[in-house]
């Protein structure tokens, strides 16, 4: 499938060229016949007929080929002096142009030559070459050169059977004297037709992209200059206008980056015929895969991984896929699967390069680095596989037992990954011993406009490239030392339970600091897997910045990525991340790494829902799931009464106790007045409310909530990325915990319920929502933590993801019915989300299915199930069900 | 080496006829006229944290980004006084334009080819070698300055 797009585009490309070409051979030849002995006219047309016929050979156009394949030698001749210019020659060519613009119709409209086969023409073609077809023309060529000739034409139809011999002399002649008459017969089906692909591509220089693209950049500063302009005046017209310059310059800059675009494609074009050598050199057998060719990249870029990209493959083929006896051997096929994946992500190009070889051994490269000096030998026990894979791409890892004379040509994986790093790219390489290898390369799309922060230290302005960015914090001046802790003088910031390195910028740059600020920003950055926080004086906005390259002098700065200008006019340097991290020490350390792999991997668990965004304290974004929020209130603050020693207020016939959610989360500093009106969000749990007062209610989003990190702040549960920036998530159940009129003792009659889910995320939220409800919840991530679970404690339900590891929901019930005390347990399995929900199915892996964030249906589904194991506890439950 | 590519310059600077001229202190410059891009009053900078000390900042030239070289420091000369302001000379170079700062600026001038001179021998290093010759002008001597060794920070003892 893939190689048959690769090769349809091939064509495509092949079509406009072509006739581009044939356009103009057009005019040359009647140009020609003007000036027969025009030097530069013949050798133009014999290129152009070259050119097709070169291509239809590689793209196997038999018939074509041939055809041109006469002409040109005909054409040889002419521009050798070995002949000179006929009319009959100029027909005979112009005849050729028109059958090769009819093949390429059919060509265009079906993908084949078309049904004729243009025996005639061939032949005549044939005869004019050799000079031997036309009768009334003595030849005058030495007797040996048509020997030759003559021995050389049969062996050219091979295999098509020449219809027409006998006729071909005569039908030559008249030809003459009516040239133009037969092709014109083709031209009125040819010309429309082969129109279309011609009539929807112009060529335009890359030098005039190139330069668009710098114009749209100015354009992007000067529209940046205008908004900032317009932000200090209060002019609707002007506003007005610069809305619309604004939305006019987006679309713009999409548009050109857009022509700038080029299928990755290109580049893997060439990769069949590199697997294909390296293939039969090494005595292997490898099928390639291409996935995602038409992915497409700025063409700056497309040029940049040309050559890591074949290094890659060059590597896979190597020392990757094993020999066929060697694979047999390990019960694999003996083809090897070259696999190449492009696609996009979240603003970037993911390109994976995967086979299914013998995977890197990790003891031996441990070894190697020892041996190199690299590493200690006590420190190489201590690394993870990861860390240990990632020591190929450390310079001066010279591999001779690793990479094979074939594979490694004087580029070593260090080059490849400062390649791809050069261009703002991250490599990462994963592998199983026998099940292969794969190095994933993560791509920005374009290089010359990118989203920045804008930061200052030391009263200078600097820019932070956004894909960099992970989170913001700012700790007050007083507190800082409380968070602020120093290892050997190295500062260290504990940020949510894990220890983050810090680098102060004023430092790195050799700036002033700002003593009497009130307080500390922390910028903390992502540089290749490792994060560190960037102590700087201010923070500012975020803007799309257009990066120019800093001058030779400065290029030797590591710690500068370029320039660029601001709304104002001030030139501010774009830093970079990598060489400021380097250059302030906080990125040598790569005990960080192993940590930050199971950050990562928590990131890529991905879970859409609704949430509502609030504001308390010093927490500038909370989230809550918006199931487990019934209303949004305002109380004015004089009907807020006290009772029972805390705050409550009368709603709805009932009193509604208050929990100030600042005074919870921040229970050690004082407690801040209530806001007038206080902005509540009511939590309902069957016949129990309760209100949580916040400073102000933010928004309500839908979103794919990107979980970063666990954490152990009593109150919080974790935080996430919603709406690309930072929210922490409340632990509703450690919040309003024992605030429930009657206390825990819930409708759910302390019923303990084992939940298992991976993410320890969700798991928490689930908990928070069942809690909230009276269970008793015991938790699990996996198969084996389940049994463990179940083992340890009585459990009356067990509520497990449809996808719990290891092998989901199925995985788990075939595990419980092998002991019979767990037979009664119910499971209620947990979708992903509605449209992933399954039916219970026959004699029944599990008892229902719920969506793991619709609180009230799992609620409710809870209630069923544990009703039916208990049934004497049914009439009090039932009746409080909605 | 040395030698061989003054000769090279030699001959430029003795067919050339005009020069763009400024004062760095006492010192009286003049650069190729054609080399010129622009003059500018003192513009605002950015300074380049950790760049060579030569390198005063980065100015936005109608949104090319401009890299300021202060003069005096370039020629080892001590600071200009306080109130004084440089003015920008923008030159092209083989890495494109780049502003020097110098104290003020002079006429655009004729010379005579006939007055050339290598530059003396006993001329202070840094001064030596960033200039390609001498006019012995009227009244003053014409330091004809190389800009492309100007800007070159690496091989030059810049810092």
């Amino acid at each position: 499938m893939d190689m048959l797009e690769q090769d349809e585009e091939v064509i495509r490309e092949f079509l406009v060229e072509s006739h581009e070409n044939l356009s103009r051979l057009d005019q040359e030849i009647v140009e020609l016949e003007k000036h027969p002995k025009h030097a530069a006219l013949l050798a133009s047309i014999f290129r152009t007929i070259h050119t097709i016929k070169g291509s239809c050979g590689f793209l196997s156009f038999t018939i074509l080929e041939k055809i041109t394949h006469q002409a040109e030698s005909i054409l040889s001749q002419l521009r050798d002096g070995k002949r000179d210019l006929n009319p009959q020659i100029v027909s005979l060519i112009l005849e050729t142009v028109d059958a090769t613009r009819k093949m390429l119709a059919s060509i265009e409209a079906t993908g084949r030559e078309g049904s004729d086969s243009f025996d005639d023409l061939t032949e005549r073609l044939r005869g004019e070459a050799q000079g031997t077809g036309i009768a009334e023309k003595p030849v005058e060529k030495p007797a040996e050169k048509q020997i030759e000739k003559q021995a050389d034409a049969p062996s050219i139809p091979v295999g098509e059977p020449v219809r027409t011999p006998a006729g071909t002399p005569t039908q030559a002649a008249p030809q003459t004297n009516q040239p133009p008459e037969q092709p014109d017969e083709s031209a009125p089906v040819a010309h429309p037709e082969s129109s279309a692909v011609a009539d929807a591509n112009i060529r335009v220089g890359v030098g005039l992209l190139d330069k668009l693209m710098d114009l749209v950049g100015e354009l992007v500063l000067t529209r940046n200059q205008i908004l900032q302009f317009n932000a200090e005046r209060e002019d609707a017209a002007l506003n007005a206008t610069s809305q619309r310059l604004n939305l006019i310059t987006t679309e713009l800059q999409e548009g050109v980056m857009k022509t700038r675009m080029q299928p990755i494609g290109v580049v893997w074009n060439k990769l069949p015929r590199v697997v294909r050598d390296m293939a039969v050199a090494l005595g292997k057998q490898i099928r390639l895969e291409l996935d995602g060719t038409g992915t497409e990249l700025d063409r700056t870029i497309i040029e940049a991984i040309s050559d890591p990209l074949v290094h890659l493959v060059r590597n896979s083929c190597g020392h990757g896929i094993e020999r066929p006896d060697v694979r047999i051997r390990a019960g694999k096929a003996p083809q090897g699967t070259l696999t190449l994946r492009a696609y996009h992500e979240g603003g970037q190009v993911n390109i994976e390069i995967g086979d299914d070889g013998a995977g890197i051994d990790v003891g031996r490269v441990k070894r190697k680095a020892i041996e190199k000096g690299l590493i200690r030998s006590d420190y190489a026990d201590k690394m993870s596989d990861r860390e240990a894979l990632n020591l190929v791409f450390q310079a001066g890892f010279s591999t001779s037992e690793i990479i094979t004379n074939v594979s490694g040509r004087g580029v070593g994986m260090d080059v490849v990954k400062s390649h791809i790093e050069k261009i703002g790219g991250v490599v990462d390489m994963f592998s199983r011993p026998g099940e292969g290898t794969t190095v994933k390369l993560k791509i920005p799309l374009t290089l010359a406009i990118i989203p920045g922060l804008l930061i200052s230290s030391g009263g200078e302005l600097f820019v932070i490239p956004q894909v960099s960015l992970i989170e913001l914090i700012r700790i007050e001046r007083d507190s800082l030392d409380k968070h602020i802790e120093h290892v050997h003088q190295t500062p260290v910031y504990r940020r949510r339970g894990s220890l983050l390195p810090i680098a102060y910028l004023n430092q790195v740059l050799g700036l002033k600091t700002d003593e009497n600020a009130e307080a500390v920003n922390i910028v903390v950055l992502q540089a290749e897997d490792r994060q560190f926080g960037l102590v700087v004086d201010g923070i500012y906005d975020t803007q799309e910045i257009v990066v120019k390259p800093l001058g030779k002098q400065l290029k030797g700065l590591s710690v500068y990525a370029g320039a660029t200008i601001m709304g104002d006019g001030r030139v501010a340097l774009i830093l970079d991340v990598l060489g400021v991290g380097q250059s302030s020490g906080v990125l040598v350390d790569s005990r960080e790494q192993g940590r930050n792999i199971a950050e990562k991997k928590l990131q890529n668990e991905v879970e859409r829902q609704r949430l509502l965004l609030f504001r308390a304290g010093s927490f500038e974004r909370l989230a809550v799931p918006l199931t487990l929020v019934a209303r949004l209130e305002e109380f004015p603050k004089s009907s807020i009464e006290r009772a029972g020693g805390r705050e409550v207020v009368q709603y709805r016939d009932h009193i509604l106790p208050l929990v100030n959610l600042q005074a919870v989360l921040e229970s050690g500093e004082p407690q801040r007045e209530l806001d007038d009106p206080a902005q509540v969000i009511v939590f309902n749990d069957l016949d129990r409310s309760v209100g949580l007062v916040v400073e102000q209610i933010l928004d309500i989003v839908e979103e794919a909530v990107t979980v970063r990190q666990k954490t152990n702040r009593n109150g919080l549960l974790g935080s996430g990325v919603v709406g690309s920036q930072v929210a922490d998530f409340l632990d509703l159940n450690y919040v309003i915990r024992g605030d429930w009129f009657g206390g825990n003792s819930g409708s759910a009659n302390g019923k303990r319920i084992l939940v298992a889910e991976a993410s320890p995320f969700s798991r928490g939220l689930i908990r928070s929502g069942l809690e909230m409800a009276g269970y008793h919840v015991i938790e699990a991530a996996n198969l084996a933590e389940t049994i463990h679970g179940l083992e340890q404690h009585p459990v009356d339900i067990v509520a497990a993801a449809l996808g719990l590891p290891p092998d989901g929901c199925a995985g788990l019930h075939g595990a419980m019915r092998r002991r019979p005390e767990w037979n009664h347990i119910p499971i209620l399995a947990l979708a992903d989300s509605a449209d992933q929900m399954q039916t219970p199915s026959g004699p029944g892996i599990f008892a229902d299915c719920q969506p793991k964030f619709d609180r009230e249906a799992m609620l409710e589904s809870l209630l069923r199930l544990a009703s039916a194991l208990a049934p004497a506890e049914l009439p009090a439950l039932v009746g409080e069900e909605k | 080496m040395a030698t061989e590519t003054t000769s090279i310059r030699t001959g430029m600077a003795q067919t050339s006829g005009q020069y763009s001229t400024f004062f760095v202190a006492d010192l009286f410059f003049g650069v190729d006229v054609v080399r010129v891009q622009e003059v500018l009053r003192f513009q605002q900078m950015t300074r380049v944290p950790k760049a060579p000390e030569v390198i005063e900042g980065l100015i936005n030239l109608r949104g090319q980004i401009v890299m300021a070289i202060d003069m005096r420091r370039r020629l080892g000369l001590p600071p200009r006084s306080g109130d004084q302001d440089p003015m920008n000379i923008v030159v092209r170079t083989e890495d494109g334009a780049v502003s020097l700062l110098v104290d003020e600026i002079g006429d655009v001038l004729d010379v005579d080819a006939a007055t050339w001179e290598r530059p003396p021998e006993n001329l202070d290093r840094a001064t030596r070698e960033i200039i390609c010759g001498v006019y012995k002008m009227k009244d003053q001597l014409l330091l004809v300055l190389d800009a492309e060794r100007t800007v070159d920070l690496v091989a030059g003892n810049a810092a």
